[in-house]
């Protein structure tokens, strides 16, 4: 038995029972459904112009939205969701939305080839900007993130940004009964899509999800999709079975305890970047240049956790937050030390037919010094290539108790530098101490040099955001970011 | 497409010209509305393209078949080499530029198999099938590599004006040195595509993202072994050209023919941005050497200058491209002698090309380094040591080329620029700064560019057009420039509703087609309105005085007092609607449509000696901006960035506004972040924008201002006195890169390290950490 995938594009509802699915909702759009609004600029997720609105059930009676890259969202990952394209903002009558307006009156659009997805992103913005005030430029820096422009240099779609404030954004009388129609999409039991030999199954609980598990023990876990739909785009591989984690209600829990904050796999960048933050305001700048929002959007922690990339950004940082993961397969849960999960490149602990369920981290200290540092040659919306994420603990007679220095790009897998740790272990906080551990640093890495950075940049960079971390918790007052984030 | 009447927010004006006007298609573009060629209802039966690429920088091909292939599900057709039956070449100067592989592989991503399938996934699978049997021959990667074996694509280039090498020894002060800047991928959001539709009687129309659908035309009529007048090509826009589609789409759109006639079926060939950054050709990097003699007070008395630059496996347009690095060599300075030498090195990579500057960026950038290290050498301010060195009265407005710049204002627009920023309260605050700072460094620059306008090759320099006007008053207009986003339909729809004096809404524009205008040039060179502009005022003057004769008639008036305005046609008392004087004048037999034509006067080039007048004229601007940098990592931030832009009397300032802002913020991408990397194989490794990052808004700087200059106005005949504006202002991307290379001085004592470009994060870094080691 195959269910038909369900959702609403625009106001429009669809069901589809014979895609493979691995179609890429661009695909799709582009394809079957005739919407070439929606563009393909790199099929990766890195240009932003395939930008399109989900909007799903936000758990409260109402609804949430976001925006998301759909040339490597899958097809079935639409279900029980509405879709908004660029072709579905022009009122009945053919008014422009504000958006549009505001884009056509600065002359933001050139070439016309990104403006889709920069429409959609202002879009978001638009409808979700809270606060009395229309957003300054970091707030559009931010929301502009995943969004390539070639041709005006941005200034103008900035401006565009703002000026769509001087109309606010009102409801679209189209969505009224929008909640009631989405709830008449909800599935009492998980999608089970089958079509053209392959599977894809979405579970909605974690029962579900252990006999979905032992059902299909190749199967490829998807979460948010944003490495795996790469596999589809551009490696070509044939995935004839998908376990979509991203409907599981357990997976997305965001709990603190006493202790603890516990973090479901399933939570996306967006939704842990305020958790996160909260505790360890010095994150922001990391998270903020964590890939793009529509990535963020989609992407999830389990996933850039699981994937044990040696450039993935959130593995140094839980490793120096010193976390535990968690998980979870046909025969239930276990937990271990993140540091011991990382066995090899992109080899992990994992058994067969086990995922990554969450991850638990000890809530900070006020003797622990922190800080997350990312380099890439461009600020936003790149990938590392050096990140360091910092943590020690100060004992009561001044001395370092314990370090954490935990590194991507460094090596094959997110590690740990011991031989830097052990270095200032027992020593003062001073900058004699952190030179030790930068020199220290040689023994714990060797790394690659490829297109990203040289292995000699890359060793130089690693020692000196140590220097860097020094300045900024030793209250030394020198100066040392070249960009204020936030 | 559907026509649509003008959204409401229009702002008719009869006089457009010198108006904001947006872009003609603005409502399209934010709607989603607006095709472009992947977005057209294709034939139901359209087949897809896959081209299997070369894995090997040069290779013999000992064997190839393609049976497997031609036997995999969905494959229509598989073709190689052998299969064209025409001319199995696309080199636009040069003969000799292979569309498939031919017996020999020349770098790793070239085109050798071309598959056309139902569908591209079939095509690729397929692909997947071929064998190919290589035999490994030497390759070279590099420019060092290729001087060193003298391995050109065309023979070298030199300019050169007096005796350098006397001068040399007679310069107080001589300085040599090694610079260089890198390649750039031209990152138009919409990669290469073509869809051919075969005709009645082996006809082909072909719909090509291309700058230069005449040269599709020809390329295609020449591997389908057709006439030219059997082949039309059709470009109504592409989603960004940049001069990556000046050259490059013939051989995406000859593939899809060859195959479209292999099948007689209509085939797309759409790359995705992986193989379109593969297979086609990127902005040059160049290698420089340089020799300059200045005296104490850093005034230039002699500069022997060798640029080499990577042309890739086929010359294409690159001795052009290397001769325009040569005429940009002393950017806005005199030099009394120079010594300019180019090479075009032959290398196994892909096949570089235009790109917005065409050379002439790299030879500015090269320039003005020159000149801040004769600043830093004599511990002058560089800009100072700019403002001795502008050109001047004679004998100080002579070029090395033999044009005399009769045009100069970059002078003018350096003193406003300088009072507008106050540049030395900012010199002093920013060296307060760095005192203060042992991490971050500031640094800062201000230049002025110039950029010559004109093609260097003359004959380029014409243009035509075609305007009808219907019987009820409408006006449908062609010509031969296409559309890339730079608004150059606007321009010209201004350009004749001003002629006409009727309100811009009244004028289409349609799509560029090869059957409607002919021979035309490559909207190129930042030439397109001025050339396209011309020949369609030209084309609307020839209607108009058709209708002012016959309404003289009418009235019994004289022909000279019909005047055209406000959407009227007047004489003395008598007055008629536009739309009822054109169908009075059809009733009467009137001739309603014409062409214009319009070829550039006064410029002239003798290549062989490099002498002559190969501009009509300069664009000038002039740039300030300051950059901090952190000496821990080397990232950066460009903080501030003042422009003054001289695009003469604008045709339409918002337009010419978003031309300057988005050039220079091209070319700062260019100059920072934007790197090409090759592994030690030959493999483009910067193949995605995962790996090829270009500027992204937080990028834009923090405080930027660009303004056009409101003394501008061209002294030579150009349409309406404007300027040219496309590709100038991307070289003021050098102020940029100056105040990076002011920043990493600050961070060293003693001598100032050279920075070169790309100044990635970890190039400002190591240049500082090799200084402070030595």
């Amino acid at each position: 038995m195959s269910d038909p995938i369900r959702f609403l594009l625009g106001r429009t509802p669809v069901e589809i029972a014979d895609a493979d699915p691995t179609t890429t909702v661009l695909e799709w759009l582009r394809g079957p459904a005739r919407r070439c609004g929606t563009k393909e600029g790199c099929a990766e997720g890195d240009c932003g112009a395939c930008t399109v609105v989900l909007v799903e059930p936000d758990g409260a009676g109402g609804t949430s939205a976001r925006t998301v890259n759909s040339c490597i969202q899958f097809l079935p990952t639409l279900d029980g969701k509405q879709v908004l394209t660029v072709e579905d903002l022009k009122a009945e009558d053919g008014t422009p939305h504000p958006v549009q307006r505001a884009m056509i009156e600065t002359h933001a659009a050139q070439c016309g080839f990104c403006t889709p997805g920069f429409v959609m992103s202002l879009y978001h913005l638009h409808r979700t900007h809270k606060g009395q005030t229309p957003p300054g430029r970091e707030t559009l820096d931010r929301a502009l993130g995943g969004n390539l422009c070639r041709c005006t240099g941005y200034r103008p779609i900035l401006d565009a940004g703002a000026k769509m404030f001087e109309t606010p954004a009102q409801p679209d009388p189209r969505d009224a009964d929008l909640p009631a129609r989405l709830a008449s999409l909800a599935r009492g039991k998980g999608l089970a899509y089958r079509a053209r030999d392959k599977v894809f199954l979405a579970p909605r609980t974690r029962a579900e999800l252990a006999a979905a598990l032992a059902a299909h023990p190749g199967a490829r876990i998807l979460s948010g999709g944003t490495d795996l739909g790469l596999e589809v785009t551009k490696a070509h591989k044939n995935i004839p079975a998908l376990i979509h984690l991203g409907e599981v209600a357990e997976l997305k829990r965001i709990v603190r305890t006493a202790t603890h904050l516990e973090l479901g796999a399933g939570v996306t960048w967006t939704r842990a970047f305020p958790a996160l933050t909260e505790l360890w305001p010095q994150l922001d700048e990391l998270l903020a240049r964590f890939a793009g929002p529509p990535i963020r959007n989609a992407g999830t922690l389990g996933g850039n956790v699981a994937n044990a990339s040696p450039i993935g950004d959130s593995p140094p940082v839980f490793l120096a937050l010193d976390a535990d993961i968690e998980l979870f397969g046909p025969n239930g849960s276990r937990t271990l030390k993140l540091a011991d999960f990382f066995l090899a490149y992109r080899k992990t602990a994992l058994a067969p037919g086990e995922i990554v369920a969450g991850l638990r981290v000890p809530l900070p200290r006020p003797e622990t010094k922190f800080a997350a540092y990312k380099v890439s040659k461009r600020f936003d919306d790149d990938i590392s290539a050096v990140c360091g994420v910092f943590a020690i603990d100060m004992a009561a007679n001044g001395t370092i108790a314990g370090a954490r220095l935990a590194y991507g790009g460094m090596a094959a897998i997110p590690k740990r530098a011991a031989r830097a740790e052990a270095a200032l272990v027992g020593a003062p906080w001073t900058r004699e101490a952190v030179l030790r551990a930068g020199e220290a640093l040689a023994g714990d890495f060797a790394p690659l040099s490829d297109m990203r950075a040289s292995a000699a940049y890359r060793a130089k960079v690693a020692a000196n955001l140590l220097i860097r971390f020094h300045h900024e918790t030793a209250g030394t007052g020198v100066a040392t970011r070249v960009i204020a984030y936030g | 497409m559907a026509d649509r009447p003008a959204p409401a927010i229009a702002d008719p004006t009869f006089e457009p010209v010198g108006k904001s006007a947006r872009h003609d298609s603005a409502l399209l573009h934010v709607t989603g509305e607006a095709t472009y060629i992947d977005d057209i209802a294709a034939p139901a039966d359209t087949l897809e393209t896959y081209c299997l690429l070369s894995p090997k920088a040069h290779a013999k091909i000992k064997s190839i078949d393609l049976s497997a292939v031609r036997a995999a599900p969905g494959v229509r057709a598989a073709i190689c080499w052998t299969d064209i039956p025409g001319r199995n070449d696309v080199g636009p100067i040069f003969a000799g530029e292979p569309i498939l592989a031919a017996g020999t592989v020349e770098y790793i991503g070239q085109p050798v198999v071309a598959i056309a399938a139902d569908t591209v996934k079939q095509a690729r699978a397929a692909a997947a099938r071929a064998e190919i049997v290589y035999e490994d021959l030497p390759a070279i990667l590099t420019i060092e590599a290729a001087m060193a074996a003298q391995s050109f694509v065309a023979k070298p280039a030199q300019m050169a004006r007096g005796d350098v090498d006397a001068a040399l020894a007679a310069s107080p002060n001589v300085v040599s040195g090694e610079f260089a800047n890198g390649a750039q991928d031209h990152f138009y959001l919409e990669g290469h595509i073509a869809l051919a539709v075969p005709l009645e009687d082996g006809q082909m129309r072909v719909h090509s993202s291309t700058q230069h659908p005449t040269e599709v035309q020809k390329m295609v009529a020449g591997c389908l072994n057709l006439s030219a007048n059997q082949v039309t090509v059709e470009m109504r826009r592409m989603g960004g050209g940049f001069g990556g589609k000046e050259t490059q789409p013939a051989i995406f759109a000859c593939i899809a023919a060859l195959l479209a006639r292999r099948t007689g079926r209509a085939v797309k060939y759409r790359v995705d941005r992986d193989d379109d950054f593969m297979i086609s050709g990127k902005r040059h990097d160049f290698r420089v050497r340089y020799k300059v003699g200045f005296d104490g007070e850093g005034r230039l008395l002699a500069l022997d200058i060798e640029y080499a630059a990577r042309a890739g496996h086929v010359a294409d347009l690159s001795t052009s491209i290397v001769d325009r690095a040569l005429f940009h060599t002393t950017n806005v300075y005199y030099v009394p002698a120079v010594r300019a030498r180019g090479y075009a090195c032959k290398t196994n990579t892909q096949s570089n090309t235009a790109f917005r500057g065409f050379g002439g960026p790299q030879g500015l950038l090269a320039a003005e380094h020159v000149i801040d290290r004769v600043a830093r050498h004599l511990g002058l301010d560089p800009l100072d040591v700019r403002k001795r060195n502008f050109f001047g009265p004679a004998p100080r407005d002579l070029t090395h080329y033999g044009q005399t710049v009769e045009d100069f204002v970059a002078d003018r627009l350096v003193d406003e620029l300088a009072a507008d920023v106050d540049y030395a309260a900012r010199r002093r605050a920013i060296d307060a700064f760095n005192a203060a700072n042992p991490v971050l460094k500031k640094g800062m620059a201000l230049c002025a560019t110039a950029f010559g306008i004109s093609f260097t090759a003359t004959w380029f320099n014409q243009a035509g057009a075609l305007v009808h006007v219907y019987t009820d008053g409408s006006i449908a207009l062609n010509h031969g420039g296409t559309e890339m986003g730079q608004g150059l339909h606007v321009k010209i729809a201004q350009i004749v509703a001003h002629e006409f004096g009727v309100a811009l809404e009244r004028v289409r524009i349609q799509a560029t087609d090869t059957g409607k205008v002919p021979n035309t040039s490559a909207t190129a060179a930042s030439a397109g309105s001025d050339l396209n502009g011309q020949a369609a005022r030209r084309a609307a003057a020839e209607i108009k005085q058709r209708l002012a004769q016959f309404v003289a008639g009418l009235w019994g008036v004289s022909e000279e007092t019909v005047v055209f305005a406000a959407g009227e046609v007047r004489a003395g008392t008598h007055t008629l609607k536009f739309e009822d004087a054109v169908a009075k004048a059809y009733m009467a037999r009137v001739p309603l449509s014409a062409t214009g034509f319009y070829a550039t006067p006064k410029i002239h080039w003798d290549r062989a000696r490099m002498w002559g007048r190969p501009f009509y004229y300069y664009a000038y601007g002039a740039a300030y901006c300051e950059a901090t940098i952190d000496t821990l990592t080397g990232e950066y931030r460009i903080d501030r960035a003042e422009i003054l832009h001289d695009a003469g009397r604008s045709l339409n300032p918002a337009i010419d506004l978003g031309q300057v802002e988005g050039g220079f913020v091209q070319g700062m991408g260019w100059v920072t972040s934007e790197e090409i990397w090759f592994d030690g194989d030959g493999r483009l490794r910067t193949h995605a924008p995962s790996t090829y990052k270009i500027p992204v808004a937080r990028d834009l700087p923090p405080v930027f201002r660009a303004r056009l200059w409101r003394h501008g106005e061209n002294r030579e005949d150009n349409i309406h006195r404007s300027k040219a504006v496309g590709e100038p202002p991307l070289t003021l991307a050098v102020a940029p890169f100056l105040a990076l290379q002011d920043a990493v001085a600050a961070a060293v004592p003693g001598p100032a390290p050279v920075l070169t470009a790309p100044a990635t994060p970890e190039r400002v870094l190591m240049t500082i950490e090799k200084a402070r080691a030595q």
